[in-house]
Order: C-alpha cells, then sequence, then structure tokens
C-alpha cells in the first residue's frame, strides 16, 4: 500500500517510587548473601590452603603421608590426603550401591502399590527419617549396626574372599568402610526415595492406562513406562545422595577407623574419610596443618559442589519435562 | 495357560466377540453415575455410544474392559458377558480379559521411548505373546491401521514423531496387533484435525468387517458414518442410563423415545 | 423389541461391589504366604550359618517373593513375574522400615536408663561422665542447643526469606545467579562450615570456642534451607495476587509486605521450623566452634558451651556404660526435639503442603 512510517519501538521503564527502590535495594543485598558467603568461604579456603598447594602441589592429593613433622627443618611435615579422598569416594560409592535398588523399591512400592490412605503415613516416615541426626545414625550404628555388620563382613570374606576387594590383611572387622559405607546408605535413603518417588508419580498416567489396556501387568506396565520416564530423577536422586553421603561426618567418625594408607579392601578395619580428617585433627593441629586441613576441606568442598550442582540440574531439568 | 501363539490366519474368519451387558451399574465412591444398562453389541458391527457429555459413556466403555477398576473407590454391579461368560465373575484374570478386548484411547499415546515398530509390537512383548513371523505380524497390524503404506520405510522412527492422526492410527495398530475380538474406542477422534479424522473413520469402518466394535463419540455426524447401530445414554441428573438402542438410521430418523429425537435433532446436548 | 436389548429379568435393586478387590479368600493366602515364608525362614537359621531373629527376618524376607510367586503359578509365567515383584518391593519397604524403627526403639530404650526426675535441669559441672545415672544431667546441653539454635535462626531465617524475596519478587536481573548459589550452597559440608567459622572467628577474633562462633556456621548450614523452601512457598501465591494489588496502585513493597507475606505466612513459619530442624542436630560444625562444656552457662561469647549433639558426642568418647547411656539419654531428648519440631512444621503449614 502506501509507504510504511519507520516505527521506532519505545522501551518503556518501570518507574519506581522510592521507597520501592529502597526495598529492592535491601533485598538485592540479602539475596546476594548466599553469593558472598559461599564466595568467602571458598576464598578463604584457597587462601589458606594455596600454601599447602604450592608446597606440595599435585601430591597433596595424590600421596599417601600426613605427618604434622616437628615444626622445625628437621623434621618436615608431608600432607598427603589421598587415602582420606579414596576413602570418601569409597564409602559413598557402597552407600550409593547399597541405597539405589532399595530408593527405587521403596519409591514404586509408595507410589504404586500401597493403598492412598496410608501412603500419607509413610511418606511422612520417610521425612522424619530424613530428619534424625547424624550423631543419632551414628551411635545406633556403632552400637547396634555395627556387631551384626561385623558378622556379615566376616560371612562375606569367608564366602567371597577370592574376590580382591573382599580380602582383609588381619581377621578385624570392626569400623570398616562397608560398615561406614551400610550406615551411610541408610542415611541417603529418604533423599533418594523422595526424589525417586515424586518423579515416579508423574509418569504419564495416559501411557500406562495404554499398557494395561493391551493386557500388561502391573510390572508390565512399571517397566514399560515408569522405570523408562523416571531414569532422569532417579540418576539426579542418587547424585543428590552421593552428595550428602561424600559431606557426611560425625556418623562415619565413629564407625570408620581411619588409617593412612588407601584401602580398597572395604571389609577390612581401614578407611578414610576427609571430613572425619578434619574432625579427627583440628584440634592438635599447628598452624601449618591447620592450613593442610582447610587445603583438605577445600578438596571436598569442590567435590561435593560438583556433585550436588550436577545433581540439581539434573532434577530440575526432569521436574521440568514432566 | 496364558502364554497364547497367535493364529495368523483367522483374520479373515468371523470370530467369536459376543459381547453383552446384563444390568450394569458404576460407581465412583458414593456416586452413582451409570444405572441398568443392559445392551448387546451386535457382531462385526460398530456401535456408537451417543448422549451427551457426563452421562457415562466412557464409563460404560471402561466396564467392558475392566480398566474401570482402576479407578480408586470405584464399584460396579451386573454382569458383563463376554462370549457368554461373565468378565467379572471370580478367578477371572483381568489382564486376559484386555488381551481379548482392545482399547484405544482419547489422547493418541504411542510409547514415546519406542521406534513405530516396537509401538505395534509393544503389546505383544508386555504380554510375552509367542509369534511365529514378527514381520507379518507388524505388517498386517499396520495395513489393517491405514498406516502401512506411510511408515513402511520408516518403521525405526520413533513413535512419536508421526503426526496427530498418525499416532492414533499407531495406537489402533498397537492394540490390533494383540489380535482382540473386541475393539472399544473412546472418542477416538476428538483430538485430531478433520482429515485425520476422516481417515481414523475408514479405518474403522473397514475393522468392522471382522471385529465387534464399541465407539464412543459426541459426534453425531462421525455416528452416523461410521456406527451401524447406535445406544443413546442419557442422564437426567442422576445416573446415567440407556435410553434407546438399534439401527443408526432408525436412531436418527425415526427414534422410538421422544429424548433420543431431542438429542439427535440438536436440541440440546 | 430389537436385538440390541436382551431380554430377561432385571433385579430390583442393585448393590454396588467390587469384584476385583481382595476377596476373603485372599488374604487368608496372603497370610498363608507369610506362615510358609516364616517357618521356611526359621528352617534357614535352622540349618545354615544366619543366626538369631535378624536372620530369621533376613530369610523370611528372602523367600517371601518366591512363594508369593508361586501362588499365581496357574497364571502364568506373567502373572508369577508380577507379583515377585510387588512382594519384593513390598518387602524392601520392610527391609528399609526394620532399621528406623530400631533406630527408635533403640534410642528410647537405652536412653530410658539414664532418665530420672533431675535429668533435665541438671549439669554435668560437679559430675564426672562416669558417675552413676541418679547423678548430673543434660540441662546445660538443652539449653545450649536452644540458645545456640535461636541465635543461629535470628541470622539466617531473616536473610533466608529476604533471599527468597529477593529471587521471587525483586526478580534483579542476577535472581537466576542468586538461586543457583543458594543451591549450590546447600552442599557445603558441615564440617567446612565449622572449618571455616573456626579459622575466621575463633581463631583470629575470639581466640576462644564460643556460643556465637556455633551459631554463625549453624547458620551458614541453615540459611540455603530456610531460602529454598521459602522460595516455593512464595511461588505459590499466582501473579493474579499481585496484579490487583498493582493495579490498586500500591507499591512493591507495599504488595510484597501486606499481600503476599500474609498469604503464605504458615508457608514462612514452616520454612524457618525446617530450617531449625535441619541444624539442630549437626554435631561437626559446632565440635570447632562451640565445642562441649559440662557448666550450664548462657554466656554466648566467652568460653565454649554444651549442646546436645555435642553432649552425646563427648559422653560416646569417654566409653564407660554409664556415659553411654547418657549418651543415648542425650539422644533421646535431641530425637524428641527434632520430632516436636517437625511434627510442629507440618501443624503449621499443613494447608499449604503439596503432598505429591
Amino acid at each position: 500500500m502506501g509507504v510504511e512510517a519507520e516505527v521506532t519501538p519505545r522501551r518503556l521503564t518501570v518507574g519506581r517510587t522510592r521507597s520501592d527502590k529502597v526495598f529492592r535495594g535491601v533485598m538485592s543485598l540479602g539475596g546476594f548473601t548466599s553469593l558472598v558467603v559461599l564466595g568467602l568461604i571458598a576464598a578463604f579456603l584457597l587462601f589458606r590452603g594455596f600454601e599447602i598447594f604450592r608446597d606440595f602441589g599435585l601430591s597433596f592429593i595424590t600421596s599417601s603421608m600426613w605427618d604434622a613433622g616437628s615444626g622445625d627443618a628437621t623434621a618436615p611435615a608431608r600432607f598427603g590426603v589421598a587415602p582420606m579422598l579414596v576413602g570418601t569416594i569409597v564409602t559413598s560409592l557402597i552407600a550409593l550401591v547399597v541405597a539405589v535398588p532399595f530408593a527405587v523399591g521403596v519409591a514404586l512400592f509408595f507410589e504404586y502399590y500401597v493403598p492412598p490412605f496410608m501412603k500419607n503415613v509413610f511418606v511422612s516416615m520417610l521425612d522424619l527419617m530424613a530428619a534424625v541426626p547424624s550423631v543419632v545414625y551414628g551411635i545406633w550404628g556403632y552400637s547396634v549396626l555395627m556387631p551384626h555388620a561385623v558378622g556379615w563382613s566376616k560371612s562375606l570374606n569367608h564366602w567371597f574372599g577370592w574376590f580382591p576387594l573382599f580380602r582383609v590383611p588381619a581377621p578385624i572387622f570392626e569400623r570398616s568402610p562397608f560398615i561406614a559405607g551400610l550406615l551411610l546408605a541408610l542415611m541417603i535413603l529418604p533423599i533418594t526415595t523422595s526424589v525417586a518417588r515424586e518423579v515416579y508419580s508423574q509418569a504419564p498416567r495416559d501411557q500406562i492406562d495404554a499398557t494395561y489396556g493391551l493386557g500388561a501387568t502391573k510390572w508390565g506396565a512399571i517397566r514399560t513406562v515408569v522405570l523408562p520416564f523416571g531414569k532422569g530423577g532417579l540418576v539426579g536422586g542418587a547424585m543428590l545422595g552421593l552428595g550428602r553421603a561424600l559431606g557426611e561426618t560425625i556418623a562415619v567418625y565413629l564407625v570408620l577407623n581411619l588409617v593412612f594408607k588407601v584401602n580398597l579392601q572395604v571389609l577390612a578395619s581401614a578407611g578414610g574419610n576427609v571430613a572425619s580428617l578434619i574432625a579427627t585433627r583440628f584440634g592438635e593441629a599447628s598452624p601449618y596443618e591447620l592450613k593442610a586441613l582447610m587445603a583438605a576441606g577445600l578438596v571436598l568442598f569442590m567435590l561435593t559442589l560438583v556433585v550436588n550442582m550436577v545433581a540439581s540440574t539434573i532434577v530440575a531439568r526432569s521436574r521440568r519435562s514432566s | 495357560m496364558t502364554d497364547t501363539v497367535i493364529d495368523q490366519t483367522t483374520i479373515n474368519v468371523a470370530p467369536e466377540g459376543g459381547l453383552e451387558t446384563k444390568a450394569v451399574h458404576a460407581w465412583f465412591g458414593d456416586h452413582h453415575a451409570l444405572a441398568d444398562v443392559s445392551l448387546h453389541f451386535p457382531r462385526n458391527s460398530v456401535t456408537g455410544l451417543i448422549g451427551p457429555s457426563g452421562c457415562g459413556k466412557s464409563t460404560f466403555l471402561r466396564l467392558l474392559n475392566r480398566m474401570h477398576e482402576f479407578i480408586p473407590k470405584s464399584a460396579m454391579a451386573g454382569e458383563v458377558l463376554f462370549n457368554g461368560d461373565d468378565i467379572y465373575a471370580p478367578g477371572v484374570n483381568p489382564t486376559d480379559v484386555r488381551r481379548r478386548i482392545g482399547m484405544v484411547f482419547q489422547k493418541p499415546n504411542p510409547f514415546p521411548s519406542m521406534s513405530i515398530a516396537e509401538n505395534v509390537l509393544a503389546g505383544l512383548k508386555l504380554a510375552r505373546v509367542k509369534v511365529e513371523d514378527k514381520n507379518v505380524l507388524l505388517e498386517e497390524s499396520l495395513t489393517r491401521a491405514g498406516l502401512w503404506k506411510e511408515v513402511r520405510d520408516r518403521l525405526k522412527a520413533p513413535g512419536a514423531s508421526l503426526s496427530g492422526g498418525q499416532q492414533q492410527r499407531l495406537c489402533i495398530a498397537r492394540a490390533l496387533a494383540m489380535k482382540p475380538e473386541v475393539l472399544l474406542l473412546d472418542e477416538p477422534c476428538s483430538a485430531l484435525d478433520p482429515i485425520s479424522t476422516i481417515r481414523v473413520e475408514e479405518t474403522i469402518v473397514e475393522l468392522a468387517e471382522t471385529m465387534t466394535i464399541v465407539m464412543v463419540t459426541h459426534n453425531m455426524q462421525q455416528a452416523t458414518r461410521v456406527s451401524r447401530h447406535c445406544a443413546f445414554f442419557l442422564s437426567n441428573g442422576g445416573p446415567g442410563r440407556l435410553v434407546e438402542a438399534d439401527l443408526t438410521e432408525k436412531i436418527f430418523g425415526n427414534p422410538r423415545d421422544s429424548r433420543t429425537a431431542d438429542y439427535v435433532q440438536g436440541r440440546f446436548g | 423389541m430389537n436385538d440390541m436389548i436382551p431380554a430377561f429379568e432385571v433385579p430390583p435393586h442393585a448393590e454396588p461391589r467390587r469384584p476385583w478387590r481382595q476377596t476373603g479368600r485372599t488374604v487368608l493366602l496372603n497370610g498363608g504366604v507369610v506362615v510358609v515364608s516364616g517357618s521356611l525362614g526359621a528352617l534357614i537359621v535352622a540349618t545354615t550359618g544366619l543366626v538369631g531373629l535378624l536372620g530369621w527376618f533376613v530369610a523370611t524376607i528372602l523367600v517371601l517373593p518366591p512363594i508369593a510367586g508361586a501362588v499365581e503359578a496357574k497364571r502364568g509365567v506373567r502373572a508369577v513375574t508380577s507379583r515377585i515383584v510387588g512382594a519384593s518391593v513390598l518387602m524392601m519397604f520392610v527391609s528399609v522400615a526394620l532399621p528406623w524403627v530400631s533406630i527408635i526403639w533403640t534410642v528410647i530404650s537405652r536412653g530410658a536408663k539414664a532418665f530420672y526426675n533431675g535429668f533435665l535441669t541438671t549439669d554435668m559441672l560437679v559430675n564426672s561422665a562416669d558417675d552413676p545415672l541418679n547423678l548430673g544431667g543434660a540441662s546445660h546441653a538443652i539449653i545450649g542447643t536452644l540458645l545456640i539454635v535461636v541465635m543461629a535462626s535470628l541470622l539466617a531465617v531473616p536473610l533466608g526469606i529476604v533471599t527468597a524475596i529477593y529471587i521471587v519478587e525483586v526478580r534483579g536481573r542476577a535472581a537466576r545467579y542468586v538461586r543457583f548459589f543458594t543451591q549450590a550452597m546447600s552442599g557445603v559440608p558441615s564440617i567446612v562450615a565449622g572449618l571455616f567459622i573456626y579459622a575466621t572467628v575463633v581463631v583470629a577474633v575470639t581466640h576462644k570456642f564460643n556460643a556465637v562462633a556455633g551459631a554463625l556456621a549453624l547458620s551458614i548450614l541453615m540459611l540455603p534451607t530456610v531460602a529454598r523452601t521459602a522460595e516455593e512457598v512464595l511461588k505459590v501465591v499466582s501473579d493474579d495476587l499481585r496484579s490487583a494489588s498493582y493495579a490498586l496502585g500500591a507499591t512493591q513493597l507495599s504488595t510484597t509486605w501486606r499481600v503476599v507475606i500474609p498469604t503464605v505466612r504458615s508457608g514462612l513459619i514452616t520454612s524457618a521450623v525446617l530450617g531449625v530442624a535441619r541444624v539442630a542436630g549437626e554435631t561437626a560444625p559446632l565440635l570447632l566452634t562451640s565445642q562441649y562444656f559440662v557448666k550450664f552457662t548462657t554466656n554466648v561469647i566467652d568460653g565454649p558451651m554444651a549442646s546436645l549433639p555435642t553432649y552425646v558426642f563427648a559422653n560416646l568418647g569417654v566409653g564407660s556404660e554409664n556415659s553411654v547411656a547418657r549418651a543415648w539419654a542425650g539422644s533421646t531428648v535431641l530425637l524428641a526435639l527434632i520430632f516436636i519440631l517437625f511434627i510442629t512444621a507440618r501443624l503449621i503449614g499443613g494447608r499449604n503442603k503439596k503432598v505429591r
């Protein structure tokens, strides 16, 4: 038609009152606290631990010697967290391997097998289990679980001792990574089950109906629709549990015997855990050793940070796609 | 014995498929949704279930293949006779019933994690049914559903990659692969565009030559196009009831009941 | 009439029934399965190395699913498999419930030994940990936990709610990052939070352990929980409500303070209570900051202070029979506190909580 006039978009700004500007400013300030605190923690640990990394380099992570030395040049300090780091990962993996199948089973049980009126009761029980403090898990783990678990370790060693991980240098089974892993499994079960349950409850009802319409059994419907649908959420939940297991201190402290040697024989009474290391040694630590503990804390922090962030992304993505 | 072998030669012979209800009721908790429906479904015909929304047509359909019981606090009364036997008798295995009475739902729901071919044969995997030649059954089911020509070259593509109408025909093929004697369709075209609707309707009419088909529909024109018999349901604020059932041309041309006449002439619903 | 309406006698009155439900017969059958499994379990205990009540439980749990499946044998492989799966998930639930019940049971039964009239009102100043159980108590630990947790809440709850308001209401450009970092902060291991406060406050500032340091460490752990729960609660408020307020000419401050927050007040309280429940039982950060002290004190800045978790830990460390009993009793009090907090949160937030 005719010549079209140039249309320039006019930017609209939100006109705010003075009080609102103040309000938003104050809220922003408060909102940034987490950023600030997190940054402070990381920066502080890095700053203090920097000396350690400078002095020892990569061997801090790979060496197994932890010796505070005598404070002067005659016996230099050597710090290496390898056994502790490996131990943290080993116990957490044991916890994961034990907890995930149970999380799947219990989540399916809650969502597909329990009558609705009982479901609320059981879900509340699950939440309560997540609220039990670590020290209570620890004291129970030491007094009640360990005697039984020692027996299981003996049997495992007896029947499956040919498997390298199940061999032991001496028939002492108390306070082993295996027992710590079992206790951790119990502690991470509530959160992993919660996430799995949430994802399984959102499986598309119409596809489940379709499988029933084809004459499937309940297991057939679950196996065809629910489990594939819930894969992502389950992985996210498992990683959240892993994050919790990695950072657990006091429960592991009570059921694990810290030994400064990388140990993969999970039934033996020797293991490592970075958090327990810090808890054990901070009291008598010299300033230099304290810096080493902070470097160790930084390593642990980075590890749990990465795991938790990946987990949150996976869980958020599986929530969005439903 | 529930592990069956599907006989692939019986396709053109009129199968059993005798379906009849006697004084059937349905409840959701205390809500009486359907009352006293006695209906015999003629073989090799499409019977349309028509009536305004909320009068229990879909509920009735789900009673026919024991899907109603999945709703918590549901209850029923009466008998549903399939080849003379009540499917609600104690000891009857509902999964067997659902294998022999197939269902296609309103919204197409192919399994997204499976390819087209896997979708068609999904029922066999779920039911652990052995088939001599899967490919023959695959082609046959897709052909009967009117989809073979369109997908023969991409059987490995994901089931969800088809258009809405194609997805629904895929769901029909999936149901047909079980060689059901009766096929229940719950408003199968209401989520589809007009062109896909016509294709699906053509498929349904062809299938009726070899099966008994029951179809719930809101669309009166569709009922006249597709069904040879019709059953009109109505609820007066109370439970839905069967008002009249007869040949479609009688229901629409010369209905016996004035309420039927009001409905088919568009005075309500 | 016509061949579509079958001709037969219509029964006068229809009773609703549920023919698909478990009949008395199937309940009996299930009971039989349990009995058979239990007996088989006992047999296994008698003949193999499994011992005791626990051994019997384990044996029974393992044999029950196959037996339950066998009952369905005449319905075919699929029915058997489905039944085995169903029985297995039930057994998994039982296996998970067992340790949980054991924890509650052990805490109560072993802790009961140390309870006497004065347990909640005496401290351990004049007694040593392995004195007889009618002396001393946990009053110092109880007040310590209360003081430290209240201080932590005074810091973390307002900050957490403000963070949530920033994310949901203010929606600044950095809101996405703030949310991300708040999530990340919930991954800080409790020992690292303790170590941080130890190195900054205890060592550098106060040169001694104190309760304020403990509160600071706990607030680091509490903040993300409060912020995340408060954020979810604020998100529930639909934007229509806010629009209505703005349309009346209200400022954002007014809208948030007078419209949004009152709507979800109970949810915000819940988020605070949940945050408290999370940190009330934390031991590791307190070990490094407020430590343990046997005297009942309310001095929060000068010197260590007992708390329930460190009380348990310290008494467990002594290792004698009496001190361990005290540790169990401390656990009982701690567990009771956490449960009360939890039930309070549920009651307050009952209407707002989405139980999916």
